[in-house]
């Protein structure tokens, strides 16, 4: 059943900023199909490295096209210093809120952002640090740290809502719950 | 605005005729058939008419009847009896895309109780594979419990076949046909099952009556102790309402069979044909020819089942998608997995299951609705582009 906000079913079903930017001079992709979604994103930086146009193509869930629409809703006219500080959170906020098990579609718009952002600057995103503990969704111990930390995370599940660590063969959750611990004895 | 309701492997709409035939128990006949008197003893001869039904929709006689509360505990009862009946056997055989009753309970046993389960797999059509399936029956294998049609696609498993090599065997066979029923011809002699659960709410009866058939004669240990109720086999007082209401869905389920062959066959075929005519780089989860009559799983390369689901949902159409996006998994699920199914196609991939209450007028709708609905969300896909997978 639908339990999204009203918000989250306006920007999936009236989506803002859909499709390919031909004139895009930043480009950040993130997931993919067999992950279940995926979401590419162009950006228009004039030279004051000020975004003047967003768009996406989004492939996933109900949230995750809102996710989608909402992010390039809230940094059209940002200068890329102040949209790297955009957070998931500020995605989910935007859209009053998502399902804590959707979390991860607000989470894959951060990651496109940053990507797009390190893009325009031709930084390449090396290997991510830290070592990987989710195999199927190549999750690293760093990133659940950080979650952990930032969403005062308390259970496995929590980690995959947000990250979707764990949530494919399930080897790692044990591990998970163990960097869990380890934050909360920390 | 009207619905269209496209989801009745989910559950089904409860017959006028049958709230007809229930509605006098709610209220004035409340009696307990156990009771001595006879304001009691007219409601138990309602429960033996009811009986009569389900025993004749899958020709069985009416002692092989247990009334239970849902498919799962009819699941559940067969598989602990099974294993009560054989102590000293640890082994039971399934496949690998039973229902969670099923599927959930053998993983528990493993976990819980040291039980060897064998989870046969199925090819890319959903078929069992019958070498390993036959290759695995041994001495030490107490119970063989595998669905007669699946819910996510509706394959058809060979149960009459299997049902002749367990008894060869000796092995007890217990079927889960809740799918099945009233959608197939259901023959519990010439199938050879030892055992077969039912439910209600998927032949147009309500949610939480079940039935358990029991094979005459057979060792059986009740899952729910307590009174007399069913000979001892299920107790609790009956829930007799949702009996009466069972006897006749399954009277009318009968009369309806040659039309779930014919005319609801025929609209499936008509709605599977046209979706795959109208719209590209789609394809049917499934063996075509071994499958329920009102059953089409297909799935659309590139968008993904929820915005599909949400989208027909904006129409008033119901149906179901065999991806669970509900967890940070977005796996598709567990049947589409063991299928192999390409994940390209996997995540949107969505069931229609139809009933005879569908028109044909309804598929005209439905068709028409996914040619926009799947264009729409491609225009959005970064998998998609030029009329083609990227």
């Amino acid at each position: 059943m639908w339990e999204y906000t009203d918000k989250v079913k306006e920007h999936f079903l009236n989506p803002r900023n859909v499709g390919e930017l031909k004139d895009a001079n930043a480009v950040g992709e993130t997931g993919s199909l067999s992950c279940g979604d995926a979401l590419k994103l162009f950006l228009k930086v004039n030279e004051n490295e000020r975004i003047i146009e967003a768009s996406f193509m989004t492939f996933g869930c109900a949230s995750a096209v809102a996710s989608s629409s909402a992010l390039t809703e809230i940094i059209k006219g940002m200068t890329l210093s102040e949209a790297e500080k955009i957070t998931n959170d500020d995605i989910a906020d935007f859209l009053g809120g998502l399902p804590k098990e959707k979390m991860h579609c607000s989470v894959m718009g951060q990651a496109a952002l940053k990507k797009a952002i390190a893009d325009y600057r031709g930084i390449q995103i090396l290997e991510k640090p830290g070592e990987i503990v989710c195999e199927c969704f190549e999750v690293t111990d760093l990133e659940i740290i950080d979650a952990v930390k930032k969403n005062n995370l308390e259970t496995t599940e929590d980690v995959t809502n947000y990250l979707k660590a764990g949530g494919g063969c399930g080897n790692c959750l044990e591990r998970i719950e163990e960097i869990i611990e380890s934050v909360k004895v920390n | 605005m009207k619905i269209i309701y496209a989801d009745n492997n989910a559950t089904t709409k409860v017959a006028d005729e049958v709230i007809k035939q229930m509605l006098p128990y709610f209220g004035e006949y409340y009696g307990n058939p156990s009771s001595m008197h006879t304001f009691g003893g007219n409601v138990d001869k309602k429960i033996v008419q009811a009986r009569q039904g389900v025993a004749d929709l899958i020709n069985a006689d009416p002692g092989e009847i247990v009334f239970t509360s849902c498919g799962t505990e009819s699941d559940n009862s067969a598989v602990y009896a099974a294993l009560a009946a054989n102590p000293e056997k640890k082994h039971i055989i399934t496949s690998n895309v039973e229902h969670p009753a099923i599927n959930n309970l053998c993983k528990h046993l493993v976990k819980t109780k040291g039980y060897e389960v064998t989870f046969v797999p199925v090819d890319k059509k959903g078929m069992l594979d019958m070498d390993i399936l036959y290759n695995a029956m041994s001495d030490n294998t107490a119970l063989i419990t595998l669905m007669w049609a699946n819910n996510e696609t509706g394959v058809i498993f060979p149960i009459e076949e299997i049902g002749k090599k367990a008894n060869e065997k000796g092995i007890l066979f217990h079927t889960d046909a809740v799918q099945a029923a009233g959608k197939v011809p259901i023959d519990v002699k010439a199938a050879g099952v030892d055992m077969l659960s039912m439910s209600g709410h998927k032949i147009h009866a309500p949610k939480g009556i079940g039935i358990l058939y029991i094979k005459n004669n057979l060792k059986f240990s009740p899952f729910l102790i307590g009174g007399h109720q069913e000979k001892g086999r299920r107790g609790g007082t009956e829930n007799t309402v949702s009996i009466i209401g069972l006897g006749k869905a399954c009277e009318m389920a009968k009369e309806h069979l040659n039309e779930m062959d014919t005319r609801v066959r025929n609209m499936r075929d008509y709605l599977e044909n046209q979706l795959l005519e109208k719209i590209p780089a789609c394809s049917v989860n499934g063996d075509k020819d071994l499958r329920l009559p009102n059953t089409l799983s297909i799935g659309f390369d590139a968008v993904e089942g929820e915005s599909i689901l949400l989208l027909l949902d904006q129409e008033g159409i119901c149906a179901s998608s065999g991806s669970a996006c509900t967890s940070g998994s977005l796996d598709p699920s567990h049947v589409l997995m063991a299928m192999e199914v390409p994940l390209k196609s996997a995540h949107g991939s969505i069931r229609f299951s139809l009933s005879f209450y569908n028109t044909q007028e309804e598929m005209d709708i439905i068709i028409k609705t996914m040619v926009s609905v799947i264009q729409r969300l491609r225009d959005m896909s970064p998998f998609w582009k030029d009329g083609k997978m990227v």
